[in-house]
């Protein structure tokens, strides 16, 4: 009986023992986290602390000034999503068209693994390389010139990767048997893919796509590149108008500014109000990120519930 | 040792019928994944309106065999067949490469191990093989889609509420609606795959039933694990081992007294 008393207390010691290093690495493991965490949150309550006494109605409606108090980011705002417009009207149809090629329709040969290390590749490329790219071709070469549609298509070529990678990622988690269900029916690679693939892979590449977005919307580096300007006084033409065809294209072709053009303009003055506009622009383009993200995985929780393989 | 007993379920024998009609046939027939040889030399007859059950241990081919049927290995490449699976009463070569695969599959519908309904209502599961062959008009498709639930064993269970969505039914449900939804294109041959392997006994064995009610109209073959199922739903047995199709008779004779040394020790439970 004594020796197994004593051989439940070794076993007590030792658990014990075990326990403090579990303590230790949570330990550990919390303060990592921390750093990460609370830099984060002190970054954003500064920018908060700077820029929230800033914003007002007035601040979205105003055009840049020379004087702080006086400036706004309406050019900004509307540039900045006459941008994404552009950028969400060529990346994700090009990307799920590309993905689902590329899952669905390619053979399986060497050419398709290499362009699928490239579209991976592509990826991790840094965004100032696809402006200067967007520079000779777009602005010279098209003669876009330093438009809404070259920046639209620069940072819908930088997304593209992303959608692509998506559409992917999205299209193989639909299960063979669905695919085969499909095919078994009599069913032709397109009406399996029209019917099945695209919209059951929808959510997956909405929320794809949608971060894609959230990340080229605070992109700067190509933007600067091709010359995007940093005082623009002035909205691109309207979209709509009065007369026949009620539609126009011209604000493609207007100069614009973007969000964080506008905040790094504003950072390298000199005078700290405008520091204060920085800051009030930053929470801005913060909030228009973030939502986006929380619009993305809305809508995957949504879809999703709907499919359970 | 016995050999299993076998009970049939009241199923007009196909040994009391002397000649029945063949509905396909396979001859010579070769598979191969690569360079993998998965069937050797396979030649069967299918008869129509009877259930032939494909049996074996794990991996004897019975499964690539099936899907040869319905040309499902031109999905996926480095696949090759080799001889001939002929349709009757046309004599067409299922596997000749100039006969499409999907014409293949508008004449021979399949039923997968696991439920795979699509993430649609019931209606549009079972609605769907008819779209694929462009049907538009409501009533029609409505008259199918309930032909096809009825003849599932699926129409009281679902008929209040056709619109709801498949993933709703429980898993036997969710077979007899793939069932229906192989139904609905009148299907010269239904293929199933194992069909009950996911499933628990009560819904295998409504499963069963169903089978047997079947083939009064199509032609069915089945691939089992389970031999007191293919003794109990089948008509004709084919035992395949190692890629071979070792012995093919009406299913008592393989079951009472099986003329290869092989099949008996399979299914008396002595191998396998």
């Amino acid at each position: 009986m004594s020796e197994q008393t004593e051989r439940v207390r070794k076993i007590r010691q030792l658990i014990a023992a075990h326990k403090r290093w579990d303590l230790f690495f949570s330990m550990l493991g919390l303060m990592a986290l921390m750093v990460g965490v609370l830099t984060f949150t002190a970054l954003f309550a500064q920018m908060v602390v700077d820029g929230l006494p800033r914003l007002s109605p007035d601040f979205f409606t105003s055009f840049p000034s020379r004087k702080p108090e006086q400036a706004g980011i309406l050019s900004a705002w509307v540039g900045s999503i006459l941008v994404m417009i552009v950028t969400a009207a060529t990346a994700v149809p090009l990307g799920v068209g590309a993905g689902i090629y590329l899952e669905e329709y390619a053979p399986k040969n060497w050419v398709t693994d290499l362009i699928e290390i490239n579209v991976t590749n592509l990826a991790g490329i840094p965004s100032i390389v696809y402006g200067l790219l967007a520079l000779g071709l777009f602005v010279y070469q098209f003669g876009l010139g330093q438009s809404i549609a070259t920046a639209g298509l620069t940072l819908g070529l930088l997304i593209l990767p992303v959608v692509i990678l998506a559409t992917r990622e999205a299209i193989r988690s639909i299960p063979a048997a669905i695919r085969e269900g499909a095919y078994a029916l009599g069913a032709t690679k397109w009406q399996t893919t029209s019917h099945h693939i695209l919209p059951y892979s929808l959510p997956g590449i909405m929320t794809g796509a949608i971060i894609g977005m959230a990340r080229a919307i605070g992109e700067t580096a190509p933007v600067i590149t091709i010359g995007a300007l940093t005082f623009i006084a002035f909205l691109p033409p309207p979209p709509v108008k009065a007369e026949a065809p009620f539609v126009s294209l011209e604000w493609l072709m207007s100069p614009f500014t973007v969000m964080p053009i506008q905040m790094f303009n504003w950072t390298s003055r000199p005078e700290a109000a405008f520091h204060h506009n920085a800051a009030a622009a930053g929470l801005v383009l913060v909030v228009m990120t973030l939502s986006m993200n929380a619009i993305a995985i809305y809508i995957r929780y949504r879809l999703r519930k709907r499919i359970k393989w | 040792m016995v050999a299993v007993p076998v009970p049939r379920a009241g199923a007009p024998d196909a040994a009391d019928k002397p000649d029945p009609t063949k509905k396909s046939e396979a001859r010579g027939l070769n598979f191969y994944y690569g360079s993998f040889q998965a069937l050797k030399n396979i030649s069967m007859p299918i008869y129509e309106k009877h259930v032939t059950a494909l049996i074996g241990p794990s991996g004897c081919g019975k499964s690539t065999f099936l899907r040869c049927f319905n040309r499902m290995h031109d999905l996926y490449p480095g696949n090759r067949y080799e001889g001939e699976i002929m349709l009757f009463p046309d004599n067409t070569n299922l596997l000749n490469p100039a006969v499409d695969p999907i014409e293949v599959r508008m004449r021979i519908s399949m039923v997968f191990q696991k439920p795979n309904p699509f993430p649609k209502s019931i209606y549009e599961n079972v609605a769907y093989g008819l779209r694929v062959r462009g049907a538009t008009k409501r009533a029609l498709i409505d008259e199918k889609v309930e032909e096809a639930l009825r003849n599932a064993a699926l129409w009281d269970e679902v008929k209040m509420r056709l619109h709801d969505l498949a993933f709703n039914l429980s898993g036997g449900q969710q077979q007899r609606l793939c069932i229906a939804r192989a139904l609905a294109t009148d299907p010269e041959i239904l293929l199933f795959d194992e069909p009950t392997s996911a499933l628990d006994p009560i819904a295998t064995a409504s499963i069963e039933q169903l089978i047997a009610d079947l083939k009064a109209r199509v032609t069915i073959l089945i691939v089992t694990h389970n031999m007191q199922q293919a003794a109990r739903v089948s008509d004709y047995t084919a035992y395949m081992y190692l890629g071979e199709l070792i012995e093919f008779d009406v299913t008592d004779t393989i079951f009472i007294k099986p003329k290869n040394k092989q099949t008996e020790d399979y299914i008396t439970g002595r191998f396998g």
